[in-house]
């Protein structure tokens, strides 16, 4: 089927929601031909065992992701300006909170 | 509601529940022996739960013939120490698995009739059964979705793929019959709205199947001779080693648990 060199049909990314109405998360991946049977195999590998009302599958191929070189200059935080953070300013008299 | 039957309708009901027993507990078996041999691991799972859902279904089924029958027989009594010819499958199901077209082929099959038997029997007067039926139905939806998606992609896949569909169709055809024989015991039960004649499943399940199978390019052979045999105890040669496998840990050591 010819995936990026990988001898397996291609692979899905799956996000389950679980019961409750929480988001959906990234529960794992699993390989199939087509959309419908990468749903049902979300749900034989994911879901079987009632841990979720919602499945997603989307293609692996289709989501950009950062990378490790990315760290730095995304995740960084900002600590030495002080002033992105509510809690440098001084709630006004007056103000219930 | 057992208690309330007559000890002939009892035994009417216990020969029944047998045979919707039976079949799911000999299919279950086979499939299960895909479990570590399926041509690709999420495939594996998915054959493996199914395989776990109709033995479940078992169980329920055995269980309740069990109680039924009144004479202290539980579902592993019923499953390890009866003889093959005691049990009461449809050949079909006890055929070995063949290759994959066979086994899903075989799947389908069996999926759809399933599935058109429990819609009818959640309105079995027998409340236990209609119980059993509305549970095991969620799950039947899901195991002819699975399999009639195979047979798509088998019958109208590759020139390999379709030709062994349609091997697997001409060999299993002939088997099929016998899930629509309707004797003594069917239209008893049926009368008393306890169980559902086989025979009034025929027609629902056929244009289902033959819709599914246009659609994957795949044919019914014409000649309608069908094999019979297994709802009175005769089988193939295969069911004898299916039942050595599957009986030969609780009597060689009986009352064991684990």
């Amino acid at each position: 089927m010819g995936n990026d060199g990988d001898s397996q049909w291609p692979l899905w990314e799956v996000f389950t929601q679980p019961p409750g109405g929480a988001a959906h998360e990234h529960a794992g991946s699993v390989h199939a031909v087509d959309a419908e049977t990468a749903l049902q195999n979300a749900r034989d590998v994911y879901a079987r065992r009632g841990e979720a009302v919602s499945i997603w599958v989307v293609r692996s191929a289709a989501i950009t992701a950062s990378t490790p070189e990315d760290m730095g200059p995304f995740f960084d935080p900002g600590n030495d300006k002080p002033y992105r953070h509510p809690q440098f300013y001084k709630v006004p008299r007056g103000v219930k909170m | 509601m057992t208690a309330q039957l007559d000890a002939a309708a009892r035994s009417l009901v216990f020969e029944y529940l047998l045979r919707l027993g039976d079949d799911r507990l000999v299919l279950g078996h086979r499939l299960s022996e895909w479990c570590g041999h399926a041509p690709i691991l999420e495939e594996d799972i998915a054959l493996a739960n199914i395989a776990l859902d109709l033995i479940g279904h078992a169980n329920l089924l055995l269980t309740l013939a069990g109680a039924t029958e009144g004479k202290g027989r539980d579902a592993d009594a019923l499953a390890y120490f009866r003889e093959a010819v005691e049990y009461r499958n449809a050949l079909l199901v006890e055929l070995p698995k063949g290759d994959f077209a066979v086994t899903i082929v075989r799947q389908f099959f069996f999926s759809v009739f399933a599935l058109h038997q429990w819609s009818a029997l959640q309105g079995s007067a027998q409340a236990d059964l209609a119980g059993i039926a509305a549970k095991a139905l969620k799950e039947t939806k899901y195991h002819v979705r699975h399999t009639a998606g195979w047979m798509l992609k088998l019958g109208d896949g590759t020139p390999e793929s379709h030709a062994r569909a349609q091997r697997a169709v001409d060999d299993l055809w002939r088997y099929t019959g016998e899930l629509f024989l309707a004797d003594d015991v069917d239209r008893a039960v049926s009368e008393q709205r306890l169980g559902v004649d086989p025979s009034q499943l025929a027609e629902s399940w056929r244009a289902h199947v033959l819709d599914v199978l246009e659609r994957a390019t795949l044919t019914v052979p014409e000649s309608a001779w069908m094999q019979r045999g297994g709802r009175e105890g005769r089988h193939t040669e295969h069911l004898g080693h299916l039942l050595a496998e599957m009986q030969i840990v609780a009597r060689s050591f009986p009352g064991a648990s684990w």
